[in-house]
């Protein structure tokens, strides 16, 4: 179990949350993590995204094992159903594509920038000390308060989910661990 | 190698295998592998049975068995 320099990806993820609380426009960095484990998936056929360099499974298994912040017991049975995993993709795929479109709405001036982070898809959080204008359009920085939402709420759920099961249940629902491996399945042709 | 005895080995339950490699990063015989990003797969011949991949496994997947080796 030799470490190898992606095994330190997991100070890029933290960092990643704290810079959000700087300058929220940081957040588009998360993109990222969107994009690779996809390209990943599709050009390799592997789940080499999860399997390597997410820093935020890392994270998860470092706070939860290391740092002991987990009971260690078995994740319930529905929630490593098909069922869960793949509703919990969907309606997180259909919250993604709500904050599409109030950004959309944010571009066409439709929209006025909102600079409060959601959590949990509920709870909006006061975030203007991290927004100092931009050079861009606002719509650029409501991308980023939702971007960061949504890391931001993936994190609160993993770190829950950590404390109660394993270190990494949260790669038993996360969306994209979800996706990549419906991407390889398609690709390596196996039901 | 047949000798009859019994040993140890680490099974995984594939269909409910969520391909997250966790298991692979704590073999420190790098007996278990994940195949095109859909299930984790025992080397036999490698594994040692010693459990650390059934206790990571997120999903708990991963069963200890007893086989004649
Ligand atoms: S399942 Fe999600 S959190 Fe876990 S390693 Fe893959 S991308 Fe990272
Ligand atoms: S840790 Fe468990 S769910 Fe993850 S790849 Fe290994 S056997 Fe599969
Ligand atoms: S039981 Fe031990 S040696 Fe066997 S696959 Fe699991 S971690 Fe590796």
């Amino acid at each position: 179990m030799k470490k190898h320099w992606y095994d330190y990806l997991w100070i890029l993820s933290s960092l990643y949350l704290i810079l959000g609380f700087f300058n929220i426009l940081f957040a588009w960095l998360g993109l990222l993590c969107f994009f690779i484990p996809l390209i990943i998936a599709a050009v390799r056929g592997t789940k080499g995204y999860c399997n390597r360099y997410c820093g935020r499974g890392q994270l998860f298994g470092l706070l939860g094992g290391r740092f002991g912040l987990s009971r260690k017991k078995d994740i319930p049975k529905w929630m490593k159903s098909k069922g869960f995993r793949y509703g919990f993709l969907i309606f997180f795929f259909a919250m993604f594509f709500v904050m599409l479109w109030n950004t959309y709405l944010v571009f066409a001036g439709a929209g006025e920038l909102k600079q409060v982070v959601t959590l949990l898809w509920t709870f909006k959080l006061p975030w203007h000390w991290a927004y100092h204008g931009t050079l861009f359009h606002p719509g650029v920085a409501q991308f980023a308060f939702g971007f960061y939402s949504v890391m931001l709420t993936s994190t609160v759920l993993g770190l829950i989910t950590m404390v109660l099961f394993k270190p990494r249940s949260w790669c038993v629902y996360c969306p994209m661990g979800t996706m990549t491996q419906l991407i390889c399945r398609a690709r390596n042709g196996k039901a | 190698m047949n000798t009859g005895k019994k040993r140890r080995q680490a099974v995984v339950e594939k269909k409910d295998c969520v391909a997250c490699g966790c298991c692979v990063k704590v073999c420190p015989k790098e007996a278990i592998t994940v195949i095109g990003g859909l299930f984790a797969q025992v080397d036999t011949d490698r594994c040692v049975g010693c459990g650390k991949c059934a206790k990571e496994c997120p999903a708990s997947v991963i069963e200890m068995r007893e086989v004649t080796a």
